[in-house]
């Protein structure tokens, strides 16, 4: 149905031309869905805006065919074009907050769509609205058809995304990471409505994706890119049992994943070749552990290793070996011995104000008596959904955030209430990486100056010659060469500066650090650089690591122990064992089963949750979560389940459970 | 020669401190690769290139007039040294001919006679009433008054000619420079817009060296009112539009980007009674505030005659009193811009991290939040400036503006509109005035829309 031949896409710099995307093929049948993987910058918007032809100002198409049924789009002018996009193709794109617009009801921006392709005025166009707003699982459309945006959360207005794309009744579906910034419970929802639709209109869609999970979950036919080319076509049953290019392979690898839990993760060095430096023969030679002399000279031609896949690779060996190199990193049973941070009762209430006087009219309770405690060399993995307080318990934990109530030990000292000199103490115990390595690093310094900053403030080295010796020594440990002292944080990629903020939070010799999704704004194969070097650093240094994240291939990896949050309060708490083998609590189950596995199986009981997290600042009576529990009892909407010990270790909050 | 006493007034001081101030900015600037790349980008624009060349005259102008000194009057050997009353400048020595060939009244440019007819006694003839012939203007013709055309073309040429030939040697040396520094380049090519300044200062020179040539055969803008030549009037003002328009910011830089950060990190009450005093002062017009504090501060002056030694003095705190006034009231817009802009600030990560690391709050603004609020600040500075030399010009026009004995685009308006009702109409000090401050706010403007394009990161 659909072709795309040829396609080469460049953004103009001043006077050069790049080309981001460098010929690529591939064809989507009706009722196919074709993923399209890669990492960040490889290409794969560029290419789906290439499509319909909406590239920013600074994109041009150099050359190629795009043909929908045969029809060739490049050579349309704007006006017929127009009459395509929203009609015969749509599209949906990453970020659901910034794709409707926001001073337009719902009903007016579907009834937009209807109007122009399907001609429908009135009472028909509103039938038709609230019919596709049903179809997308929205509840009482009638009403959210005169709401705003602002007032629908974010899957919700993902669901209308998806229902003004549907309005033109199109025959293709570009869904540009549709899923990359929600939720577990969220993602499972929108991903299974996607699926269905699909099925439903025969549809073809192409889904554009980073995540080995989604692809599982949705595709048909995978073609993964490379630095703006294609290199492997292929259909999700080959694809996940014998993937043949090297560089898919290494993705699957560098996946962090239970059973390789105390093992080193395969790493693929070096970075992306940058546009305005392509090397003319294979673009991953750099990077690839087979490469061959024939694969810097000659760009590898297609080769169809089976029926329908084709990989572009000089190297015909089958999957690879296991590698040496992956030697045990961790030790996984270290005694939790004494618990040396000690969080009792934690709760952070911020005041909502409003009116001229600014009144405070009620709380949000970001943290609602939240009890954790960590021990020396452990890693505690703290993992919620977004907006479930966990970056605000590392932060109140630090003293960032000056906690309500409650108490935060370390060490037998308590931290809740230090001021001055006693605070500033106590902080060269306890660091924090932050989620966004290029906002956690003032681009105005430069790399030594932001790293020797805490050494500054916290008195360490106060000679200077020692402190540059050691903000040297804390370059190599983090695995960055010595140069980058005087580097500003521009000049480094996403994984680089992650690095800098490790070495900067390393700087005061913590005791504990605290890890805010270190590894959430960046690839997979970059997340497991830094997961290895984030253990390594626990078997030198015994740090403890008190790890905040929403993935669960990242907790099942690496943490020693699991706290689960919903809504402010800690639901399930345990070793990591018991919770990801025997989870107690219905949310854990629904968490645990929603994550897409990189698996062709590994889809078989799956718990839908409905609905979304309610906000904190009017939780539901009872237990918080029974609006969306699929096991809700009537003595869970009256009274907040008492914590109970399941095993010595393993504490639920659930009136299922003792 | 004579002698001479340096006088050195307020604005020259504050004028010359932003020259060194520039200087060591832009020293700091060079050491600080970011802020470098983005000076490189304004330098690549050739628009911007070719506005700052033009900016650079007028701030060349300016700084000349910016030299004071009182002459010594001539006095028996062995006597005192006594200095003239009349404070000049080094643009006053340099275009002396201009400042002193005043004619009666009104002539128009390149006239030879004046513009209001009188009774002259003609030797022989009697008394006529006719247009008598001007002292200076076109004195080198003698009678042969009906070839002003010519000779004003011809001169001009010469000059033009001349100017060509001096801006080649220009071009030359910028061109061997280049070659040396990157042979392979055109210069067209180079990073810095070359071709636009050498474009730019052709023209200048094209346009200057005849028009100041010429000046020295008539008034080639005409005279005002009590014969001045208009030409010098319009160098004269130069100097006044600059220090109101750079002395302003100075004044309101301060304020505007301390309070501004200190709202935004701080928040809390601070926050309200900063909030709180730019609200309220926004909220009354800008032009009866300033008129209420001119008029206090006239009272001021006139009640205190023994403060000043010469009328320029005088006049000279009277226009700082205006930069500070319009300061004053000014900083308001980029207070609240910055404000904004810090409470983005310091949610970000790096601010969070330093507070982990228990920097101090002042700390954490000096070196974290106020760098990264440069480029705002360097925006708002070049945007400010064509406003503020506006700004003077209707305030002089209202009569609250600069001392009427000093020379500015708003005097020189306000004087000439009371001719537009005279029939036939007194058009070029008008002209002159406008034509001038329309260039030099122009040349601001453009240069800020290149700033502003290199700064915003959103463009980078
Ligand atoms: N507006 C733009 N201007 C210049 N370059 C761009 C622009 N948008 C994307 N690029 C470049 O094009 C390449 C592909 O980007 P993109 O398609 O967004 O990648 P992906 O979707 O795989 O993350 C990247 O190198 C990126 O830097
Ligand atoms: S062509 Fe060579 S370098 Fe490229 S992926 Fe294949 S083996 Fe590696
Ligand atoms: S207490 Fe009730 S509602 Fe809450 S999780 Fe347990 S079963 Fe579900
Ligand atoms: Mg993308």
């Amino acid at each position: 149905m659909l072709k795309v031949d040829n396609l080469r896409l460049g953004f103009t710099a001043g006077k050069k031309t790049l080309a981001a995307v460098d010929g690529i093929s591939f064809s989507i049948d009706k009722g196919e869905t074709f993923a399209l993987l890669g990492e960040s910058g490889c290409g794969k918007s560029a290419t789906a805006q290439g499509i319909m032809r909406l590239l920013p100002a600074a994109g041009r198409i150099l050359e190629g065919r795009v043909a929908l049924e045969g029809e060739p789009l490049l050579s349309l002018s704007e006006a017929d074009m127009r009459a395509y996009r929203g009609g015969r193709m749509a599209m949906i794109f990453q970020e659901p907050a910034t794709s409707l617009n926001p001073v337009l009801t719902v009903g007016r921006q579907i009834g937009e769509v209807l109007e122009r392709h399907l001609n429908l005025r009135g009472n028909a166009a509103t039938e038709r609205m609230v019919d596709l707003l049903r179809q997308v699982g929205i509840a009482d459309p009638e009403r959210r058809l005169t709401e705003y945006p602002f007032q629908l959360s974010g899957g919700m207005k993902q669901r209308v995304m998806i229902a003004i794309a549907l309005a033109g009744e199109p025959e293709l579906l570009i869904a540009d990471e549709p899923t990359t910034a929600l939720d577990v419970t969220v993602q499972a929802q929108i991903l299974d409505l996607l699926a269905k639709i699909q099925v439903d209109r025969g549809m073809g869609m192409l889904l554009i994706t980073h995540d080995l999970g989604v692809v599982a979950r949705m595709a048909h036919r995978i073609g993964v890119m490379y630095a703006g080319e294609l290199v492997e076509v292929a259909s999700r049953e080959e694809f996940f049992t014998q993937p043949r290019h090297p560089y898919t392979q290494a993705l699957f690898e560098a996946l962090p994943e239970i059973s390789r839990r105390g093992l080193k993760l395969t790493t693929i060095p070096g970075q992306v070749p940058s546009l305005a430096a392509m090397p003319s023969g294979c673009r991953f030679a750099d990077r690839c552990a087979h490469v061959m002399a024939v694969c810097r000279e000659v760009s590898p031609p297609w080769r169809e290793v089976a029926n329908g896949h084709t990989v572009r690779c000089h190297w015909q060996g089958e999957a690879a070996e296991e590698s040496a190199t992956r030697h045990a990193v961790t030790e996984l049973d270290i005694d939790p011995g004494k618990a040396f941070l000690q969080v009792g009762d934690l709760k952070v209430h911020f005041p909502i104000r409003k009116g001229f006087l600014q009144r405070t009219v009620g709380h949000v309770r970001a943290v609602d008596g939240v009890s954790l405690a960590i021990s020396a060399g452990r890693t505690l993995a703290l993992v919620g959904e977004s907006g479930c307080g966990k970056t605000t318990v590392g932060k109140a934990l630090l003293q960032l955030i000056q906690p309500t109530a409650g108490s935060v030990k370390l060490g037998g000292s308590e931290l809740v209430g230090l001021k001055g000199r006693r605070l500033r103490d106590a902080r060269r115990h306890m660091q924090m990486i932050f989620q966004d390595p290029f906002a956690s690093l003032n681009p105005r310094l430069r790399v030594g100056e932001i790293i020797a900053e805490g050494m500054g403030a916290l008195g360490v080295e106060t000679d200077s010659t020692a402190r540059a010796a050691a903000v040297a020594a804390l370059l190599q440990q983090v695995g960055l060469a010595s140069e980058a002292i005087d580097r500003y944080p521009h000049e480094f990629s996403g994984g680089q500066r992650q690095r800098i903020a490790i070495a900067r939070a390393l700087a005061v010799q913590p005791e504990l650090l605290i890890c805010d999704e270190p590894t959430s704004a960046l690839d997979v194969s970059v997340q497991a650089q830094i997961l290895n070097l984030l253990k390594k650093l626990q078997a030198e240094l015994g740090v403890a690591y008190l790890f905040i994240t929403h993935n669960f291939a990242v907790v099942e990896y690496l943490a020693h122990d699991v706290a689960v949050m919903y809504l402010g309060r800690i639901v399930e708490q345990g070793r990591a064992e018991e919770i990801l083998r025997l989870p107690r609590h219905p949310y854990t189950q629904a968490l645990l089963s929603a994550v897409p596995a990189p698996h062709l199986d590994g889809h078989a009981e799956v718990i839908r949750l409905p609905g979304e997290t309610p906000s904190p600042a009017n939780p539901p009576s009872g237990c918080h979560f029974h609006p969306r529990c699929p096991q809700a009892m009537d003595v869970c909407r009256l009274n907040y389940p008492t914590v109970t010990g399941v095993s010595g270790t393993h504490t639920v909050s659930c009136h299922l459970v003792g | 020669m004579m002698g001479f006493q340096v006088v050195v007034l307020w604005s020259d001081i504050l004028i010359w401190l932003l020259v060194a101030a520039g200087v060591g900015v832009g020293v700091l600037i060079a050491k600080t690769p970011p802020l470098l790349a983005a000076w490189r980008r304004v330098g690549a624009n050739r628009v911007g290139m070719a506005s700052a060349t033009v900016l650079l005259a007028f701030i060349l102008i300016g700084l000349l007039d910016s030299l004071h000194y009182r002459a010594q009057l001539e006095s028996k050997p062995g006597q005192k040294a006594v200095y003239a009353i009349e404070v000049l400048s080094v643009l006053d020595a340099l275009a002396a001919p201009l400042r002193s060939r005043n004619e009666k009244t009104y002539s128009a440019p390149f006239a030879t006679r004046l513009y209001a007819k009188e009774t002259i006694d003609l030797p022989g003839q009697g008394t006529v009433r006719d247009y008598p012939r001007l002292k200076h203007g076109g004195k080198h013709l003698g009678e042969r008054e009906d070839e002003v055309a010519e000779d004003a073309a011809f001169t001009a040429f010469k000059a033009g000619v001349l100017a060509f030939i001096g801006w080649l040697g220009v071009f030359a040396a910028v061109a061997t420079v280049n070659r040396k520094k990157s042979p392979k380049l055109k210069l067209r090519e180079a990073a810095f817009a070359w071709d636009a300044v050498l474009l730019t200062l052709l023209l200048i020179l094209v346009f200057a060296v005849p028009l100041f040539w010429l000046s020295g055969y008539y008034h080639v803008f005409g005279t005002d009112k009590v014969g001045q030549d208009v030409l010098y009037q319009i160098l004269k003002s130069v100097r006044t539009g600059l220090i109101i328009g750079l002395v302003t910011t100075l004044v309101m830089l301060p304020m505007a980007v301390l309070l501004g950060i200190v709202a935004g990190y701080f928040r809390g009450w601070v926050d309200d009674l900063i909030q709180y005093i730019y609200t309220v002062l926004n909220s009354i017009p800008g032009v009866l505030l300033i008129a209420a504090a001119v008029l206090m501060m006239q009272v001021v002056i006139d009640t205190n005659p023994q403060w000043f030694s010469t009328a320029a003095e005088r006049a000279d705190l009277r226009l700082l009193a205006l930069c500070f006034i319009l300061g004053i009231t000014s900083w308001t817009g980029l207070c609240r811009l910055l404000r904004g802009e810090t409470l983005k600030l310091r949610e970000l990560e790096y601010i969070q991290a330093a507070q982990a690391f228990g920097v101090s709050s002042w700390r954490i603004i000096v070196r974290h939040i106020l760098p990264n609020l440069m480029h705002i600040v360097i925006i708002a500075l070049v945007m400010d400036f064509s406003g503020l030399v506006l700004a003077e010009a209707v305030l002089s026009y209202v009569g609250i503006g600069v001392d009427p004995t000093m020379t500015s685009f708003g005097t020189m308006i306000n004087n000439a509109r009371m001719e537009l009702g005279r029939e036939p109409v007194v058009w070029w000090s008008l002209v002159a005035a406008f034509s001038a401050m329309f260039i030099l706010v122009l040349a601001a403007n453009l240069f800020a829309d290149a700033v502003r394009d290199a700064f915003d990161p959103r463009a980078a």
